[in-house]
Formats: C-alpha cells, sequence, structure tokens
C-alpha cells in the first residue's frame, strides 16, 4: 500500500487488469501516442492528461489502439468488439463530445443486452473526463452524468477519490455491461493510500465518508471531498452530518439514502451538473416519494446555475458549489442547537 | 538524579499510527504508578486503547492536557520518584523538549520495524519479525477474518523479553490469498513454515480464536518445536460458534452489514470504529479474499457449527498450556473452557469479550508474559 494519485490509481487498474486479462483493450484519441503524427512518436503523452501513460510500452499497438478524431467510428468499433468477445475501454476524451457518438451510445450498446433477448452482453467501459474547474471553457467542463444516467441499459460510475477510482474501474472492466467511467479532471493529482492488490468495489453500494445525526449531505464525484470538508466544519459548530457518495449513479443505492435520510430527516444534495433534470432532481423525488414522512425539512440543492460553465476563471469558481454554499444550505435547514445529535 | 526520571511519551499503537490525541487522564499528578497501571487513554483514528504506565514511580507532572494531539515519542507526563525536586523535573522537561524535536523525525523512523514479504511453500506470506533479546521466541496466530496488526498492543510488550513474530494466516492480510483446504492442519504447516523460514527450531505459540485451534494443530504435529501454548479464545474445543459472525465476515459487503457483524467482537460494542468497518471492507473487496474466508469458513465453521475440532489433540498434548478467554465472548462461548485437564490453567477475564487482547490488553499480557517466562 501506498499513496497514490487519482491518475495512478486509474492506470493501475487498467494495467493490472489487461495483465489478467488479455481481453481487455484500450481504445481512443491519444491513449497511446498523442503527438505520434508522421515521426510515429508514441507513448509523448499517453492520454491527453497522461492517465494511459506506459501502457503502450507495456502492451503494444495491438492492445492499445490510437485512433482518428471520430468518436462515431472508436466509440462504435468499441461497441462491436464488445458484443463479440473482447472487453474493450474507450476513451472519450471530454464528456462534452458525446453528441458526436450518441447513437453508439444510447441506441446501440445500451440496447443490445435487451434486445437479443438477454442473450448479448457487451462488456465495455467508457472511461470520460469531466467537470468544471479546469478553465477548459463550455464545451470541455460539464458534469453530463445525469444523461447517461437516463438510459436504460448504462451503468454510470463516478468515482471520488483515487481508492475508489482503482476499485471502481476494476469492478467496471469486469462488468459484462457497458459503463460510463467518470474522470473529474480536476482531480487527477488528488492523493491517498491506494492498495498495491487488485480490488473491487461492488456498484449500487452507497458509501457513507462521514457520520453525523443531524442533516444527510448527498454528494457525487468531487463533490464528496467538498461535502466532507463541510461536515467536518460543521462539526466544529456542533452540527453533525451524514455524507453519502452514491459511487454509481446507475445502479442507485436507494436503500442506503433513504435509510440515512430516515435517521437524520434534513437533505442536503450537491451535484455539479446542471440542475434541471439533474441528479439532485431525482435524488429529491426519490427523497419526496419514498421518505416524505420522514422530513422535517425542505430539500436542499447545492447545484451550479443554468448556464453553459464559464471560461473565464472568476466566473468559473463563481458556477462549481464550494465549502461555504454547502455549509449554508446545511446551517439553513439543520435542527435547533436544542435538539442536534450531533 | 536525570536517570531516574521517566519520561511518559506518545506510544505507537500499531505501524501506521504518527500521532494520537490524548483522550483523558486516569491519574492524576502526585498518583503512585506501577508498571502496567493505566494511566491515560489515547485515541487514534483506528483505535482507542488504555496506555499503561511503563515503570513504577510518582506522577510528578501532565505535560499534555486532555484533548491534545501529539506526534509519536511527544513528551505527554513526567514519572519520578516523590523525591525529586521540582527544579528537577522543570529542567528534565526542558532538555527533554528542545532535544526530542531534532530526534524525532530520524528517531521515529529507524525504529520502526516493517512487515516483509516471505515465500513459504511458493505462497508469499507477510511477517512481522520483532528482535527481542535471547531466549525462545514467540509465534502470534490471528483468528479468522483478521491479521497482524491485530497483536498491535500485545507484540510489542512480548518482543521486551524475546524475539515476537506474528504473520498474516493465508487468505489475510498482506498473504496470498490462495488456501489450499482451509483447515487448521493446513494452515498449522504454514505457521511451521514461518518458523523454519525464520531459522527458529522451538517457540512459544500464542493464537486467537482460529488461531488458537491452528496453534494446537501445529502443536500436535510437531510437539518438539512447541515450548508453551497459549490460546485466547480458541477455536475447536466445542462445536458451537456464533454462526452470523462466520457468515458476515465472509460474506457481508455494505459499511452497516460489516459494522453490525463486527460488534460482537467486543464486550463494548462501542469499540467498533469506522475506521475498523472501512479497514475490514477494504481487505474484503482484495481479490481472492471472500473465496479464501469461504474457504475456511468452510473447513471449520460450517452450517453455524465448529468442524474440524482439536479438543482432543490439546488434552493429548505435554508442552505446558494456558487458556485465555473473555467472559462475554460472544463469538465462541466461554464455556468451552470447561472441563479441561487440571495441568491447564484457565483464565476468563471479566469485562471482555472474543478480543481481550484489545479489551484487556494489560490482563492478557500480565498472563502471557508471566507463563512465556515460566516456560
Amino acid at each position: 500500500m501506498s499513496k497514490k494519485s487519482y491518475r495512478q490509481a486509474i492506470n493501475e487498474a487498467l494495467r493490472q487488469e489487461m495483465r489478467r486479462d488479455p481481453r481487455v483493450v484500450l481504445i481512443g484519441e491519444d491513449v497511446a501516442g498523442g503527438r505520434g503524427g508522421s515521426a510515429g512518436n508514441n507513448e509523448s503523452w499517453g492520454g491527453v492528461l497522461g492517465v494511459t501513460k506506459g501502457l503502450y510500452t507495456e502492451f503494444g499497438p495491438d492492445r492499445v489502439l490510437d485512433t482518428p478524431i471520430s468518436e462515431a467510428s472508436y466509440i462504435g468499433a468499441a461497441a462491436g468488439a464488445a458484443a463479440t468477445g473482447l472487453r474493450p475501454v474507450a476513451e472519450l476524451m471530454f464528456v462534452d463530445f458525446i453528441g458526436s457518438c450518441l447513437d453508439q451510445v444510447m441506441n446501440q450498446m445500451a440496447k443490445f443486452r435487451y434486445m437479443f433477448g438477454g442473450k448479448a452482453r457487451t462488456p465495455l467501459v467508457i472511461r470520460t473526463m469531466y467537470g468544471a474547474g479546469f478553465s477548459a471553457a463550455a464545451q470541455h467542463s460539464q458534469a453530463l452524468y445525469p444523461l447517461f444516467t437516463h438510459i436504460p441499459g448504462l451503468k454510470v460510475v463516478v468515482p471520488s477519490s483515487p481508492y475508489e477510482a482503482k476499485g471502481l474501474l476494476i469492478e467496471a472492466i469486469r462488468d459484462d455491461d457497458p459503463v460510463i467511467f467518470f474522470e473529474n479532471k480536476v482531480m487527477y493529482d488528488d492523493e491517498e493510500e491506494v492498495p498495491d492488490e487488485m480490488y473491487s468495489i461492488p456498484f449500487g453500494e452507497a458509501n457513507l465518508t462521514r457520520e453525523g445525526g443531524d442533516v444527510t449531505l448527498i454528494a457525487i464525484g468531487r463533490m464528496v471531498k467538498l461535502a466532507n470538508e463541510a461536515a467536518d466544519r460543521l462539526k466544529a459548530e456542533g452540527i453533525g452530518c451524514t455524507v453519502i457518495d452514491p459511487r454509481t449513479t446507475s445502479p442507485l443505492d436507494t436503500a442506503t439514502i433513504l435509510e440515512c435520510v430516515a435517521e437524520t430527516g434534513r437533505v442536503v444534495i450537491v451535484d455539479e451538473s446542471s440542475p434541471r433534470c439533474g441528479m439532485a432532481a431525482d435524488l429529491s423525488a426519490l427523497i419526496a416519494e419514498e421518505a416524505f414522512a420522514d422530513l422535517k425539512a425542505p430539500i436542499r440543492r447545492v447545484m451550479p446555475p443554468h448556464t453553459p460553465v464559464p471560461f473565464a476563471s472568476t466566473l468559473e469558481s463563481l458556477y462549481v458549489p464550494d465549502v461555504n454554499r454547502i455549509i449554508s444550505a446545511v446551517r439553513s435547514v439543520a435542527p435547533q442547537t436544542a435538539e442536534r445529535v450531533a | 538524579m536525570a536517570d531516574t526520571i521517566t519520561p511518559i511519551v506518545m506510544p505507537k499503537f500499531g505501524l501506521a499510527m504518527t500521532e494520537g490525541k490524548l483522550a483523558f487522564w486516569s491519574v492524576d499528578d502526585g498518583d503512585t504508578l506501577k508498571v502496567g497501571d493505566e494511566i491515560a487513554d489515547i485515541e487514534t483514528s483506528k483505535i482507542t486503547n488504555a496506555y499503561e504506565s511503563p515503570v513504577d514511580g510518582v506522577l510528578r507532572r501532565k505535560v499534555a492536557a486532555a484533548g491534545d494531539t501529539l506526534r509519536v515519542g511527544a513528551l505527554i507526563g513526567v514519572v519520578a520518584p516523590a523525591d525529586v525536586s521540582d527544579a528537577d523535573i522543570d529542567s528534565f522537561i526542558e532538555t527533554f523538549q528542545s532535544t526530542a524535536v531534532v530526534e524525532d523525525d530520524e528517531g521515529a523512523v529507524a525504529t520502526v520495524t516493517e512487515p516483509t514479504q516471505i515465500d513459504i511453500g511458493g505462497q508469499s506470506i507477510r511477517v512481522l519479525d520483532l528482535h527481542g533479546p535471547d531466549g525462545v521466541p514467540v509465534l502470534l496466530i490471528h483468528g479468522f477474518g483478521g491479521d497482524l496488526n491485530g497483536w498491535l498492543f500485545t507484540q510489542p510488550p512480548l518482543a521486551v523479553e524475546r524475539r515476537a513474530i506474528s504473520f498474516d494466516l493465508p487468505g489475510h492480510g498482506g498473504s496470498d490469498k490462495t488456501v489450499e483446504d482451509g483447515s487448521k492442519e493446513a494452515l498449522a504447516k504454514v505457521a511451521l513454515g514461518v518458523l523454519d523460514a525464520l531459522g527458529v527450531d522451538k517457540a512459544h505459540l500464542v493464537g486467537h480464536s482460529l488461531g488458537g485451534g491452528v496453534a494446537i494443530a501445529a502443536a500436535a504435529a510437531a510437539p518438539e518445536r512447541v515450548a508453551s501454548l497459549s490460546l485466547i479464545a480458541p477455536a475447536g474445543l466445542g462445536s458451537e460458534i456464533n454462526g452470523d459472525f462466520i457468515t458476515t465476515m465472509a460474506e457481508a459487503t455494505r459499511t452497516r452489514d460489516i459494522e453490525a457483524g463486527l460488534r460482537p467482537l467486543f464486550a463494548d460494542p462501542g469499540l467498533v470504529s469506522r475506521d475498523m468497518v472501512q479497514d475490514m471492507q477494504r481487505f474484503k473487496r482484495i481479490d481472492g479474499v471472500t473465496a479464501a474466508l469461504r474457504a475456511i469458513a468452510a473447513a471449520n465453521f460450517p452450517d453455524g457449527h465448529q468442524a474440524d475440532l482439536t479438543r482432543s489433540r490439546l488434552e493429548e498434548l505435554s508442552a505446558p498450556v494456558q487458556i485465555i478467554w473473555g467472559e462475554a465472548d460472544a463469538v465462541v462461548p466461554v464455556a468451552q473452557s470447561a472441563d479441561l485437564p487440571d495441568r491447564i490453567a484457565v483464565h476468563v477475564l471479566a469485562g471482555a469479550g472474543h478480543m481481550p487482547q484489545m479489551e484487556q490488553t494489560a490482563a492478557v499480557n500480565k498472563l502471557l508474559i508471566a507463563f512465556l517466562a515460566a516456560h
């Protein structure tokens, strides 16, 4: 066990699964070379942010495939390869590019198992970057996991830390259904203890990263880190928060969410995807429908405004939810001092 | 005069501990202390434990206050005879604080012994080998679902008198996750293999729970290599066992299920910390662990009962044996310590559950140290 970054944890998961199972192949733009071109200079990048670095050298051109800039063709090729016996991990560089290959995802891979009467399997992972905070502007910063959560037949994973990323990616590669794996580009240098061994974290099993009796915070992806920080600061002022990281938005661990809501009766949802028809709306509906009698205060959502992600860094930092906004939302629903359990 | 003044420092519980919080003092300035008296509760992110006085003397000064978080090795108090002057205490503290800072980093790193991997019959086994003075070494064997870290309060005190070795059974901790048939005999072979690999001809065996059963099997297989047996809530003495506990250890994956599953381990269920649950959960997610635990459970605890009983083998052993059991054990009933031959000393500890080495550290260490010294 040693400290590893989010980037290293993902790289290690890919490497170990590729060693374990020869059917695992990587395909995508720049996953091998990046700046190759006519100079044939492979491995100079290893992915646009270096996540797949070293894999081309170890596994060679038959298992690490650089593609032209054509999402429709290589995501489609990955779907076909998965249906016919490989276990591809395709990289859709930025999730914002999904528009170029949505049919392959929404109408093809997501539907194979269902439309072939359960006889087809599509063991495919699409790794993709999401999230604001990188000054990458409106076309490279969206948090589109609700879009995929909306489509039956896909599994959607949003890992919140390096430990989570490795275990969830190994699970994703071993899963027999198409999995969309969201990597927050701001988190690649985050570090924590990550086991050297292979391990997997089951889908549909939420993680409680903090436990407290007053307010339930539900946070997704990078927001988990902010929610943890908010919970730690609130604890110092006597407000106890449970922080739920659902890990996967599809499948969703509704049991754990409802269990925690029953305990606190107060809920704040932190989500960096757009507010309309998003995960926070979905979770709110679940809680309103299934746990109405447990609620002691209105459900609060901490989200960006319904606008494109601004390029200007000053505006971008106002756009993404931050710790102070989470803290104010929790305070606005927290019980009066005398009733706190902490 | 100064050498009669003893610094009480933040202890190191386990390899990962770098700092600890002084939860509260159990004694006051001026109290007379004996070795082993509980003087303070120390909290780490992993566990809270009573810290015992390493010396006899009078607690002359509390340097740290309840609630303080301090680095391992930092001064928390001073013990000295009553006739040492306050001025000497003051100057001792001043000297300690000014020199300790310099030694802090290097000193801490240099004295830490890390576990190593050794090869036993093609399997990689994690071993923590603490070298003490010459004498018959002691081998510590953990229980089902545990690992060598379970001996963090036991192994260092034993290593004061002798070489103390702990290891992870196959399927556990940092050892390979492949187990043969999971039987006590197969696991005992690995335990004896650890002794072979480390060049130890004869050792005292200390086994907890399943590790107790493994110790009996090892002693039965190679009686000439076992100086004595200390069995803590050992498996194999009767058919009853908490089947739900075994099932949880093998099958549970959700945080709350694991937490509920770990509670029977302690007389005080409050000892099941978030970090303990998380460590267990992370261990169970590693490739091969579930299969290994299932294999061991099937061989030793099928259908909510114990199989492969070792009581008759225990009764036939000629090596000295003592048994230590928590009165409130909710995993393996303490009643199984009854009806053993008179030559086997049985110590039942009030206020302890299935993990007396964690809950009644002082009492267990005292029994172990005395028994090992006598044999």
